[in-house]
């Protein structure tokens, strides 16, 4: 296995191991992530299913499926497209693969340590920074910075003329996400309190999915479609301007979180503006790609890996103009604090930036193993399961959520709202579980595929051949 | 390469994620530094401590290291009957300060200096352990809630103040306030009415200096249960909160709330061990029709996790 090359000489590693060990790593953490989702869910709808222990009480467990998700699948998967493409695209090897190695190891210890003090209840209490911050410092630096000096270094020794379009991306989100790692934490590490630390925490909360998840997210798109289609990026200008308005807009609406809280009113008025303004960096990903796609869409229903790349770009679509609107005052007082929101935030990170993801782990551990993937039937299985599954989840949400805000907004007593959700309960844990066997379906999958997928010749992409299978 | 694009670019995403920074955490710090604390935010801070959830004082997030809170109807030093009964707040030697004590800028300029000079809270020493309450004083034609060191004014010691309160009146609400976090009821549970229709049910919405000095807020932000920042008003009886709290579906048949009964520990109020067993079977009994009514909860113990959590509800979420 690939431990052995921990203390290997940087040149005796094969290129790419750093790649396929992230790459594992996330899809793992997307089981263990999935799976805790699928039973905190069933947990929702049948209270006394697992009782009479701390450990499989659902307020320990809810900020594991959540961490474990973010900071173990999507932040590795990250990370795995990071430590092939950077590289790729420079025209160069990545700075370090003995550096890539250790950071995935680490991330894996890191990252378990953490899960297992929160599931204990050892914790900050602040959502999405839950983790205590001893362990935040280590992720700092231990974890982040590492990955951003690989991903810096592997840019500045680069052997093309300009940067592409993905690797601004890259190198300037790991940057953003160590600065807003340590804003977040700030308020553990020098005991800030009150709205002060209430910011922070969505502050931070926010921008790891603007300065992060989504644009990272549509940086790995703007390579695997180009790369898989054979088509050249539609414009790098309109990608310009995605990247840079994702700066100017994105990092400024936190306060969006908190328009019931007692912010400054020119805070939360300008976090607004701003917030539909993020409409601006959609729009030019969206149609960015869909125009890549000119002349190729029949590889939408051909090939697995557009399948995957292209569905998350199409379920962008209704993410922003949620995102861009239901943070504004005339929509927010309605279903602010609701099941709404859970949908929200499971299109985003199950929906559009899960798919991207899956889509670039599927390619790219195919061509760092010069393996045709094992099996499309099982593929065709996990597309469908993980697609099907996230639109129970994300349609019996929305409609829970539009049933919470009319009894806020109705007065309605609360045990009522309860009794009214319970089939839209039922349905999230449907939909949870069919996410989370897709996910098993795929580990076995990839586990194949790097012990009997075919082997695909020097100079050929693994998409471009049939499958024997 | 004459031209290194990504020295420019860093430069201007640096600068512009700078511009983002000052608009979004430096000019909102100017606002949140002129909060004055209020009552509730004074209350909140000296009934906490330093820090709720992992800390130097309580790593294991246990609810050790925290400060007492008393409801006092005599004078602890002289024995004089107080009326009506007033709170205060108790930290033995060695417990950290509350954030508004040890950074008394945190409750704002007129809040600290009315603490400093009229209420001696400079003078507390962690090392010697105070009592602190909340009194209101005049600046300047309008009245402010501050905070009194009854050490220092008094002479009350922790140990006397402690011992004047019955158990009854001793709330541990720091502790309270960390079962709070450690359990993750705020995954369900909002701490924040919303500035709309929500206040009809669950009270009004906090005010901006009703936060200072707590730490974390926690206030929630996805709602799959009632807000109870105002619950111990709607609902006072410590009773319901133990049934339900044991068993949420003994008192609302159709709550999907947990049951919390491991939060009474091992042994009950008298020292015997808690058969959880023979409760569920007898529950299950009730559940299917052959028994008339649900077996008794057990009582807790003085220094059980639900002890100070029920203090806590009833004491600070009014």
């Amino acid at each position: 296995m690939l431990i052995k090359y921990l203390f290997a000489k940087n040149e005796d590693i094969p290129a790419g191991s750093s790649s396929v060990f992230f790459g594992f790593s996330a899809i793992f953490w997307f089981v263990i992530g999935t799976g805790l989702g699928s039973f905190n869910a069933a947990k929702l709808a049948f209270p006394d299913w697992v009782t009479g222990s701390e450990m499989f009480a659902f307020g320990h467990m809810r900020q594991v499926h959540v961490l474990a998700v973010i900071l173990g699948w999507i932040s590795m998967a990250f990370a795995m497209t990071m430590m092939y493409m950077t590289p790729a695209l420079g025209n160069t090897k990545l700075w370090s693969e003995k550096l890539g190695l250790w950071n995935a190891f680490i991330w894996n210890v890191g990252l378990s340590l953490g899960l297992f003090l929160l599931w204990m209840g050892i914790t900050s209490g602040r959502e999405y920074s839950d983790i205590i911050w001893p362990v935040d410092l280590a992720i700092m630096f231990g974890v982040l910075l590492p990955l951003g000096i690989n991903v810096w270094m592997t840019i500045a020794h680069r052997r093309t003329q300009g940067i592409y379009i993905t690797n601004w991306f890259f190198g300037a989100c790991v940057f953003f996400i160590i600065v807003v790692f340590a804003v977040g934490q700030s308020p553990e590490l020098f005991n800030l309190t009150g709205l002060t630390e209430a910011y922070m925490t969505f502050w931070f909360a926010h921008n790891v999915l603007g300065l992060w998840i989504t644009p990272v997210a549509a940086a790995i798109a703007y390579y695997t479609i180009p790369k898989l289609t054979g088509n050249p990026l539609y414009s790098h200008r309109i990608g310009h301007l995605h990247f840079w308005s994702i700066i100017a807009f994105y990092s400024t609406p936190a306060s969006h979180h908190l328009m019931s809280a007692p912010l400054p009113e020119w805070l939360k008025s300008f976090a607004s503006v701003e917030g539909v303004l993020i409409l601006i960096p959609a729009v030019a990903f969206v149609a960015n790609i869909l125009l890549t796609m000119k002349g190729k869409w029949s590889m939408f229903v051909e090939n697995i890996e557009t399948k995957f790349s292209i569905t998350g770009v199409l379920l962008a679509i209704p993410l922003n103009m949620q995102g861009g609107f239901q943070q504004t005052r005339a929509i927010n007082w309605y279903i602010h604090g609701t099941g709404w929101i859970v949908a929200h935030a499971h299109l985003a990170l199950l929906g559009m930036s899960t798919f991207l993801e899956i889509a670039a782990v599927y390619f790219g551990l195919q061509q760092i193993l010069r393996r045709k993937l094992y099996s499309l039937a099982l593929a065709n299985f996990h597309y469908w399961f993980v697609l099907i599954g996230f639109c129970i989840y994300w349609i019996s949400m929305t409609i829970a959520g539009l049933i919470q805000g009319a009894g806020k907004i109705y007065e309605v007593p609360y045990i009522d709202v309860v009794v009214a959700e319970h089939p839209y309960m039922i349905a999230r844990w449907v939909g949870g579980t069919m996410v989370f066997t897709g996910n098993l379906v795929w580990l076995y999958n990839m586990y194949m595929t790097a012990r009997e997928g075919t082997v695909v010749p020097a100079g050929r992409y693994a998409h471009e051949m049939a499958y024997e299978r | 390469m004459a031209f290194q694009q990504h020295k420019l670019g860093a430069a201007a995403i640096g600068g512009m994620l700078g511009l983002s920074m000052t608009i979004t955490l430096m000019f909102p710090s100017f606002d949140f530094r002129s909060a004055e604390s209020t009552w509730v935010g004074l209350d909140k801070s000296l009934s906490n401590g330093r820090v709720i959830g992992f800390s130097y004082e309580d790593p294991t997030v246990t609810g050790a290291n925290k400060p007492i809170t008393v409801i006092l109807d005599k004078d602890p030093k002289t024995g004089e009957k107080i009326d009506p009964p007033m709170r205060a707040y108790v930290y033995e030697p060695g417990v950290p300060f509350a954030p508004a004590v040890r950074h008394p800028a945190n409750t704002g300029p007129t809040v600290s200096q009315l603490s400093l000079s009229v209420g001696k809270m400079g003078e507390a020493t962690e090392a010697q352990g105070a009592v602190f309450a909340i009194n209101r004083g005049e600046v300047n034609g309008k009245d402010w809630d501050y905070i009194e060191n009854l050490t220092a004014l008094k002479g009350w010691t922790p140990a006397d103040t402690l011992r004047a309160a019955t158990d009854e009146n001793t709330r541990y609400v720091g502790k309270g306030k960390t079962v709070y976090i450690t359990e993750g009821c705020w995954w369900c549970h909002t701490l924040l009415p919303e500035q709309t229709q929500d206040w009809q049910i669950f009270g009004a919405p906090p005010m901006l200096g009703d936060f200072n000095g707590e730490m974390p807020t926690a206030f929630g932000s996805d709602r799959k249960a009632p807000d109870i920042l105002h619950v111990a008003s709607r609902n006072s009886s410590r009773e319901w909160m133990d049934m339900h709290f044991f068993n949420p579906r003994l008192v609302q048949p159709n709550s999907i709330m947990p049951r919390f009964d491991y939060l009474w520990g091992e042994t009950d109020a008298h020292g015997n061990k808690i058969d959880f067993d023979k409760w569920r079977t007898e529950y299950k009994e009730y559940r299917a029709g052959t028994r008339i009514y649900p077996p008794e909860i057990p009582e807790y113990a003085g220094n059980s996790e639900v002890r100070a959590l029920v203090d806590w509800i009833l004491t600070s979420l009014k």
